[in-house]
């Protein structure tokens, strides 16, 4: 019971870390961009390939994933994204996921179909009990790098002078320039830090959620809920939403498992019919 | 870019027939007669045009966007699939039946797409067909879940038609199909319910000022899309004599859009050039690289929405407007400036 809440913890902390840059640009930049899971393909391959062919360490190869989609995002903020800042949400999807096929065809192209292989470093192999309950040492480190991650990022949105600028372009991207802020270098910015956030954090879960050409699709979906259940007001509210949807649906294949997915899909109509703006949503 | 429209262009009803329209039935005749080794492809073809006619009745005519119109494709698919499993296996009164059902199925939905932003929207329709293509992979007793519904039997067609192997009966009985839903949809959107849906489009806040009941037209135009959507389902259920939850895949709904997008939204032939461009261009590139085609797909796209909006639709009718403009070219030139 309490293996299957750790899971759960350490698949939503995951997720919340894959899906927190995708928060801010579609949550705050009202972005649409379903890419946001190639970009972080990228990072997972990154470190797949490093592992595998170089012998570069487990630990050495996150910040490698972090800067590959890092800037990978920059590069494509700049040169494509920011053309399309202010088109319709339908352009933005169908913009989006045109490049998810081409980044997809892509990896199927240099790397096969078949899902790619890491070997974890023997110290994170063991398993370590808590409360009586054991969790494998992958799993908790995967649990105490996201916390760190997003106790981290709080800091920093509600901190730090660029934490500031940020939330003021997005509120009144206008305003916000005639008082001196770069608003289109905030944007690069938050854009790359969230893409190589994305890079990281499937770097951390190549092992738990397994690096194949189908990644994009297959995680794009549970992003999205997160940051439509989560709302837009902070980061609280996507990171609550990421443990809801990890525990959910941990516990849904493990409890109920003739039922898969149909749980997190129908929680997600649910909340959204009660409450269009998300669970911890502002009115727009 | 308020145009005046002339005189004739008010005075004529808005769904007058015109000759590209004859032109464009006439080359789907020829080929049909042309390629009959290829009569299963102009079926699916066709069956893929009529759904996406039927995301373009509420995407373009009505602007609500979905990214799951898959939903009611397969819910028509499976549910003339049980039909015809179950002993109703007369086809046109299947369709129609299942026309009303997928229809009823889009009534109770709609509801859920009143509300909220177009991103609200987009995730809403999006889980309403992932919860579908579950519960259909799932439940294996009623669909047959991942191998797909077999024990199919369509009878033939009036009694008359049978459905043959090449897919020749299947593609005349598609084209006669979507020729009477799409006149009955040209009809619809000319009338004075359709010129309130673009109303609404264009800005909603006003048509429900001057008491417009925006949400009962939404509602409305939301039903008869989903009864179209599951007609093409069941088209494709009643041609191939098979079903597989595959037919509710998110894949499906992105085709559809993209059928919409690079044909043209709100031209309700759009969807079918884009469906016609899509399939063939399909065709050649997977024949040509095989498994890679989707890159050249995704490319295509991002070009598509980078360099041509409105799609070929919108092209063709920036060339017309050009080509008028250059006939005549005093007059609106002197209006863009005044305008300026």
């Amino acid at each position: 019971m309490l293996t299957v809440l750790l899971d759960g913890v350490a698949y939503g902390m995951l997720l919340f870390v894959l899906a927190c840059g995708l928060s801010v640009t579609l949550g705050l930049m009202n972005f649409v961009n379903l890419a946001h899971g190639a970009i972080a393909m990228i990072g997972g391959y990154v470190t797949v390939v490093a592992m595998n062919r170089f012998g570069v360490p487990f630990l050495a190869c996150l910040p490698l994933a972090f800067a590959a989609s890092a800037l990978v995002g920059l590069v494509l903020e700049r040169t494509l994204y920011r053309r399309l800042y202010d088109r319709p949400h339908l352009e933005q999807v169908l913009f989006s996921i045109g490049l998810v096929f081409m980044a997809m065809s892509a990896v199927d192209f240099f790397f096969g179909a078949s899902p790619q292989l890491i070997t974890l470093p023997e110290w994170m192999r063991g398993r370590v009990e808590i409360l009586g309950a054991g969790i494998g040492g992958y799993r908790l480190f995967v649990i105490l790098v996201c916390a760190v991650i997003a106790l981290g990022l709080q800091l920093v949105l509600a901190r730090t002078r660029f934490g500031s600028q940020l939330r003021a372009s997005v509120d009144d991207a206008r305003v916000a320039r005639g008082l001196g802020i770069r608003v289109g270098l905030v944007f690069a910015v938050t854009f790359a830090a969230g893409s190589g956030l994305a890079g990281l954090g499937a770097a951390i879960g190549a092992d738990m959620l397994g690096m194949e050409p189908f990644f994009p699709i297959k995680y794009m979906i549970y992003f999205l809920i997160v940051v439509t259940v989560g709302g837009t007001k902070d980061l609280a509210g996507p990171f609550f939403a990421s443990l809801l949807i990890g525990i959910g649906d941990v516990a849904g294949k493990y409890y109920v498992p003739e039922f898969g997915a149909f749980a997190i899909y129908t929680i997600m109509v649910a909340i959204l019919i009660v409450r269009p703006q998300g669970l911890f949503g502002r009115a727009a | 870019m308020t145009r005046t429209p002339s005189a004739p262009a008010t005075l004529l009803p808005g769904d007058r027939w015109r000759w590209p329209e004859t032109f464009a039935w006439l080359a789907v005749a020829a080929c049909y007669v042309a390629f009959p080794d290829r009569s299963g492809l102009i079926a699916e073809i066709l069956i893929l045009a009529l759904f996406a006619v039927s995301l373009d009745l509420i995407l373009g005519y009505a602007g609500i966007v979905s990214l799951g119109h898959a939903a009611f494709f397969g819910l028509g698919a499976y549910t003339a699939g049980l039909l015809a499993a179950h002993g109703w296996s007369e086809p046109v009164t299947g369709l129609l039946a299942t026309g009303l059902i997928v229809a009823f199925a889009g009534f109770v939905t709609s509801f859920l797409v009143l509300r909220g932003s177009d991103l609200t929207r987009l995730m809403v329709t999006l889980g309403i067909a992932m919860m579908l293509a579950e519960a259909a992979g799932k439940a294996a007793w009623l669909t047959g879940g991942t191998d797909g519904l077999m024990g199919i039997v369509v009878d033939p067609i009036l009694g008359v038609f049978e459905f043959d192997i090449f897919g020749r009966t299947a593609a005349a009985y598609a084209a006669i199909v979507l020729f009477v839903l799409l006149v009955a949809a040209r009809r619809l959107i000319a009338s004075p319910f359709g010129m309130t849906l673009r109303g609404i489009k264009s800005n909603r806040l006003r048509m429900t000022a001057i008491g417009a009941p925006v949400n009962r037209y939404l509602v409305a135009i939301y039903t008869v899309a989903a009864g179209y959507a599951g007609i093409a389902g069941a088209l494709l259920a009643q041609t191939t004599q098979f079903v597989s939850p595959e037919v509710l895949a998110f894949a499906r709904s992105a085709e559809a859009l993209l059928f919409v997008i690079i044909g043209g939204a709100g031209y309700l032939y759009g969807g079918i050039v884009g469906a016609v461009a899509f399939k063939l261009m399909q065709e050649w590139l997977s024949g040509l690289t095989a498994q890679y085609w989707q890159f050249w797909l995704g490319l295509g796209l991002v070009l598509l929405v980078l360099f041509v909006r409105g799609g070929l639709g919108g092209l063709a009718f920036a060339a017309m407007r050009r080509l008028k403009a250059a006939r005549r070219p005093a007059a609106p030139a002197a209006a863009e400036e005044r305008r300026a």
